[in-house]
């Protein structure tokens, strides 16, 4: 008698408790994507295609693109560098540069942006020395560059360190023993075992380059079919009460955002297979 | 760089060419990308000495906004630890219908673009919404006012909780709850006494990460606080209307506080990760 009371309760303590969660959830996340949505097909496909056809935002979402894939390369390549000196790699301080690394995730991306004035700017330490030889760096493609490979910098590492600490060197020792070079192993063994995980920390950094704003709207002056992004030009529409065109652009990197989301969660999945059978 | 040990087996080895190369890249990387422009924005703040410096954290305007920021910062924290320690629980403990859905769209905060949920809470909750609308009937102001910053705050740093909690959780064995119900515990007890004190760490990683993630925040405060000094003007967004108006100076006392919390955030982060992985 008393273990079905006990049960029984339990149940009702377990329903309230979902249910406060669920509604939460639902008001948070999930009736603001309804609300943009809804706004978007108010103003109608006409206005919807119109304003992402017109030359201010196909040269919007160009740049972003463009500073997506430098972000993505440059951060890829090093990435998996700086995860092998990590894992690999034993020496003093590594601790403290490990931190260090961190740095981009915690830092504001405004605060980001006024860093890069700083050092890169015409009276900067680095943009110094670029202004005497008339290169633009900040208010310019460069620094836009810039801002977007720092606020994304330490994603790809993050993702493959835990894996090729758990993955241990015997393999690659193993493979370098019986004759392979140092880029065979690397070819061969090390990357197969870190794929997901790459893949991983390669979705995190599309999707945060894709939305960074504050960072690059520090450095860049926002004109229009020259430095201006997505978000730069969703912005400036938004701030203009252009809300047909905001709205527009900004559906669109939602469901960018949406796609990513689920690639994200379908190469979680994998990478933690990958991590359990490694 | 010359004498360094691969310590493996006490072996002292020489570094090859290639342990050089990723070696002498990653430092570069890291020296010139992240270590680099933080030495000059600390040089460039302590310009003028560090009265200097001390009088630009004090302006009224930009210390109005830093204490905003915190306060902003602080509440949400409250509510978002609360909240995501319940959905984790639920999500690890609970069946429901569409549960593998919700627990996809926990992330969704961390892909959509700051600007664009900010917009999202303008059309949710803003003046010519019928919710805004029925709210400010009510006299309850979201939109440009400190709730809409807290719901965009909430709403950005709502995976950090959730996602640090969930796997402590799910592989926190429920033998010790079990263990502390059979030895008479009750079930507020076991909860208290057994699964509060195991995810603890987890919690604080959580909350240590949303604070951080908070004072930062501008994309989509920008939009949804009105930016009004002294009323809703949080840091990030003072620190960018200095910018904008060429006072880079005036900007930067607010900057290095920031970025001093960013860096104690971490120091926080790595000392709860050491403390946790003593009771491994």
């Amino acid at each position: 008698m008393i273990e079905v009371k006990h049960y029984g309760q339990k149940k009702v303590g377990q329903w309230i408790i979902t249910g406060l969660v669920l509604a939460w959830f639902f008001v948070l996340v999930f009736f603001p994507l309804f609300g943009i949505v809804k706004e978007t097909i108010a103003y109608g496909l006409k206005a919807f295609i119109a304003s992402l056809i017109s030359p201010a935002s196909l040269h919007a979402f160009w740049l972003t693109l463009l500073l997506t894939v430098v972000a993505v390369v440059l951060n890829t390549i090093l990435g998996v560098v700086m995860a092998i000196m990590f894992a690999r790699h034993h020496f003093k301080g590594k601790l403290l540069l490990e931190t260090v690394l961190d740095l981009p995730f915690a830092v504001s991306p405004v605060v980001a942006g006024v860093m890069l004035i700083i050092l890169f700017g015409p009276n900067g330490w680095i943009g110094n020395w670029f202004e005497s030889m008339n290169i633009k760096i900040i208010y310019a493609l460069p620094g836009m560059m810039l801002a977007t490979i720092f606020v994304t910098i330490p994603f790809v590492t993050r993702e493959i360190l835990p894996v090729l600490r758990e993955f241990g060197r015997e393999q690659e020792e193993a493979a370098s023993t019986l004759g392979a070079s140092g880029w065979q192993t690397f070819w061969r063994v090390t990357l197969p075992s870190i794929k997901w995980a790459l893949a991983y920390g390669i979705t995190l950094t599309i999707a945060r380059s894709i939305g960074e704003f504050g960072a690059v709207l520090v450095v860049s002056a926002s004109i229009i079919n020259k430095t201006q992004t997505a978000t730069l030009l969703i912005h400036d529409q938004f701030t203009d009460f252009n809300y047909a065109g905001a709205f527009s652009a900004a559906l669109v990197l939602a469901i960018v955002s949406f796609i990513i989301i689920t690639v994200i969660q379908f190469v979680y999945k994998k990478k933690e297979k990958g991590l359990h059978n490694a | 760089m010359k004498n360094n040990r691969t310590a493996r087996k006490g072996k002292v080895a020489k570094l090859s060419y290639g342990d050089l190369t990723v070696r002498g890249l990653s430092f570069l990387y890291i020296g010139l990308m992240i270590v680099l422009p933080i030495a000059a924005i600390t040089a460039a703040s302590f310009k003028g000495g560090p009265g200097h410096l001390w009088k630009q954290i004090l302006q009224p305007q930009a210390l109005s906004s830093l204490k905003l920021t915190f306060l902003l910062a602080l509440v949400m924290v409250v509510i978002n630890v609360i909240t995501g320690t319940a959905t984790a629980w639920v999500l690890v403990r609970y069946r429901f219908p569409f549960k593998n859905t919700i627990n996809a769209l926990v992330d969704i905060p961390f892909a959509i673009p700051t600007l664009v949920t900010g917009m999202m809470l303008v059309v949710l909750y803003g003046p010519r919404s019928v919710l805004g609308i029925f709210l400010q009937n009510h006299g309850i102001e979201v939109i440009y006012n400190k709730p809409g910053i807290i719901l965009a705050l909430l709403f950005v740093t709502f995976p950090f909780v959730v996602r640090s909690i969930q796997p402590v959780l799910m592989e926190m064995e429920k033998d010790m709850e079990e263990a502390a119900l059979t030895l008479g515990a009750s079930k507020r007890q076991s909860f208290f006494r057994v699964v509060l004190p195991t995810l603890l760490p987890s919690i604080l990683t959580g909350a240590a990460l949303s604070f951080s993630r908070a004072l930062g925040e501008f994309g989509s405060i920008v939009v949804v606080a009105g930016n009004i000094p002294f009323k809703t003007q949080v840091s990030a967004v003072y620190i960018y209307g200095e910018v904008e108006s060429e006072n880079l100076q005036g900007a930067l006392g607010s900057a290095v506080v920031l970025l001093a919390f960013s860096l104690l955030t971490l120091v926080i982060l790595n000392l709860i990760q050491r403390w946790s992985s003593k009771y491994d």
